[in-house]
């Protein structure tokens, strides 16, 4: 199966992405996790000023699948949410990496990054997950 | 025939891995005397013989197709058209599991869309999930909507006392690890205006019923914009046939309107299975627990009908999921739709202008006898309370032993310090005729 994978993220198990931009980072989940999940219905995202944990779930993706939960790649608190995502879910699909991104926030500890995959390092973990 | 499906053989090796010498060794745990005692029953019946018998027993109930009923509170008496009997015991429909495989079970399916559209239609919502077990569940399942839908930061749940009583427990039982603030309903002299009041930063929603448990129809006018400019939700628990003349709820603004779907063709059928209906905004579609069928075209653009919303749903979401009560009330559902189908919407409308005009023609007439007081300071539509010379209880069984009649509900039941009042119902059930023996025979028994 094809899919790509955006050169300046890290990524994290659960298949979200983070781009980071100094202390704020944007996050969303890959062209892989799109293609798994099928068509995107609706995203539920946080509000701006939450606060989640490394690993806390903070949004739902709903394809015509199921509802599955997005996770905190790294702690932070929100400081932007994807509006547009409301009207137009189906920017998950379209473009995961870019209109479809879900939250911005402020990272709390960037030592988390650290723990994240490179691109090579995901594509080697979702090639060993597919086969 | 045996029913055990195990083979001898399976039997033994089964033993044979648990190192059980038979399946009595099993039972080892149980004391002795009461591991397989002898049951003590009468000698077997032929079938007639048993057909006598239990004609017998059946003849000692009270039957509602021959005696009068006024009793209400909840469980109301309606005519249920033989149409509606027909169609739920079609083995299509009788025989049929909740859809796992849903879009094989197209007849469940469409069953579900329509009642849905005619819930939409009866409520003035905008959308209807495919039902809950009760009305009371239905009520539990609001409350914890309400608070979800404030993200769980609101966590107050506030209940007008005038909701039945049976329904608050409901809530307060479903909800009791959720830690949640069941409150507003301990203070008896709370008016809609005293309710708005408290609706504060953490009120989730605020819940009224119309009519409520003792018949009063409330005014809801301006009530959604008060609630929702204090950041809740309005729900609002109704009574199905009473839509069949009054404005709907969701023409008020109602956030979420539920109640009790037993009265559309399901009869009182001792207790349950009951039908909870349950309405709400689009805007808050994806709170709502339960699941939604919806029309669509296949691949050849051909009608058919599909689960569009169950990803909410536990056997997906696991603990996530909106309720873990997600199975709706299939047969019931049925039942209500070809009942609304039925009746359409001038008979639904004669059913309830009848339930009105004769329960106000009895209150009347009650109202008029000595000793007799009716609660008639706000507009009622089939039930209101009536004070009563003696205690109801007494009139109650007097009514049933001297005149075969099923009198309303003693309100000592919610209040000991009501013991001389009575919740009466009045549905299209009861002809004139029926009313006028009632009111000579509580002359009689009040005198």
């Amino acid at each position: 199966m094809a899919f790509e994978i955006a050169p300046d993220c890290r990524y994290a198990e659960n298949h979200e992405w983070i781009c980071v931009e100094g202390d704020t980072a944007t996050i969303g989940i890959s062209d892989y996790a799109q293609q798994e999940l099928t068509d995107v219905v609706y995203v539920e995202l946080p509000e701006v000023g939450q606060s989640f944990g490394q690993g806390e779930p903070f949004a739902v993706v709903e394809s015509v699948k199921a509802a599955s939960d997005v996770f905190m790649p790294v702690a932070g608190e929100v400081i932007e949410v994807n509006a547009s995502l409301e009207d137009a879910p189906e920017f998950v699909n379209d473009d995961p990496y870019g209109d479809g991104w879900f939250v911005r926030i402020r990272i709390a500890d960037p030592g988390e990054l650290d723990g994240l995959m490179d691109p090579d390092a995901y594509r080697a973990y979702v090639a060993a997950q597919a086969s | 025939m045996s029913y055990v499906p195990h083979t001898e053989a399976e039997q033994r090796a089964m033993l044979a891995r648990i190192g059980s010498a038979s399946v009595r060794d099993l039972f080892a745990a149980v004391p002795e005397a009461h591991r397989f005692p002898e049951v003590s029953l009468p000698p077997p019946l032929s079938e007639p013989e048993l057909l006598a018998e239990l004609h017998a027993l059946a003849a000692r109930n009270l039957d509602l197709s021959t005696a009068p009923c006024f009793l209400g509170a909840g469980a109301y008496h309606h005519f249920v058209p033989s149409v509606v009997r027909h169609m739920t015991s079609r083995s299509e429909f009788y025989t049929a599991y909740t859809p796992y495989q849903p879009e094989i079970s197209q007849g469940t399916l469409q069953t579900i869309f329509e009642y849905q559209t005619m819930i939409c239609r009866l409520t003035g919502m905008e959308v209807s999930n495919a039902s809950h077990y009760d009305g009371a569940t239905a009520l539990a399942e609001a409350a914890i909507m309400a608070v979800d839908v404030a993200r769980g930061r609101r966590r107050e749940v506030l209940l007008s006392p005038d909701i039945h009583h049976e329904y608050r427990q409901v809530v307060r039982t479903y909800t009791q690890a959720m830690d949640l603030d069941i409150v507003g309903d301990k203070e008896p002299n709370a008016t809609l205006e005293s309710l708005v009041q408290r609706v504060g930063p953490q009120t989730a929603c605020l819940v009224v019923q119309t009519p409520d448990f003792y018949g009063r129809i409330l005014d809801l006018s301006g009530l959604a914009e008060q609630v929702h400019a204090r950041g809740a939700l309005l729900v609002v628990v109704c009574d199905p046939i009473s839509l069949g003349m009054l404005r709907p709820p969701g023409a008020f603004g109602a956030d979420i309107v539920l109640g009790e779907g037993q009265p559309l063709g399901i009869g009182l059928q001792f207790g349950g299975p009951y039908l909870g209906f349950f309405a709400c905004r689009m805007a808050h579609v994806r709170r709502m627990a339960g699941r939604l069928a919806g029309e669509t075209v296949d691949a050849q653009g051909r009608r058919g009908y599909v689960l569009t919303l169950s990803t909410r749903e536990q056997h997906i979401r696991r603990e996530k999921a909106t309720s873990n009560i997600c199975t709706n009330q299939g047969l019931n559902v049925l039942a209500a739709a070809v009942y609304l189908s039925a009746l359409g919407k001038c008979g639904l409308a004669q059913v309830a202008s009848l339930c009105y005009h004769r329960a106000h023609y009895a209150a009347r007439a009650i109202a008029a006898l000595p000793g007799y007081a009716v609660d008639d300071a706000q507009p009622f539509f089939k039930e209101f309370v009536v004070r009563c010379p003696a205690p109801a209880r007494e009139i109650n069984r007097r009514l049933l032993q001297e005149h075969g009649t099923v009198g309303g509900l003693d309100l000592a039941s919610v209040d000991p310090a009501r013991e001389h009042e009575m919740l009466l119902c009045v549905t299209e059930m009861n002809p004139v005729a029926e009313i006028d023996r009632l009111v000579s025979a509580l002359a009689e028994v009040g005198s």
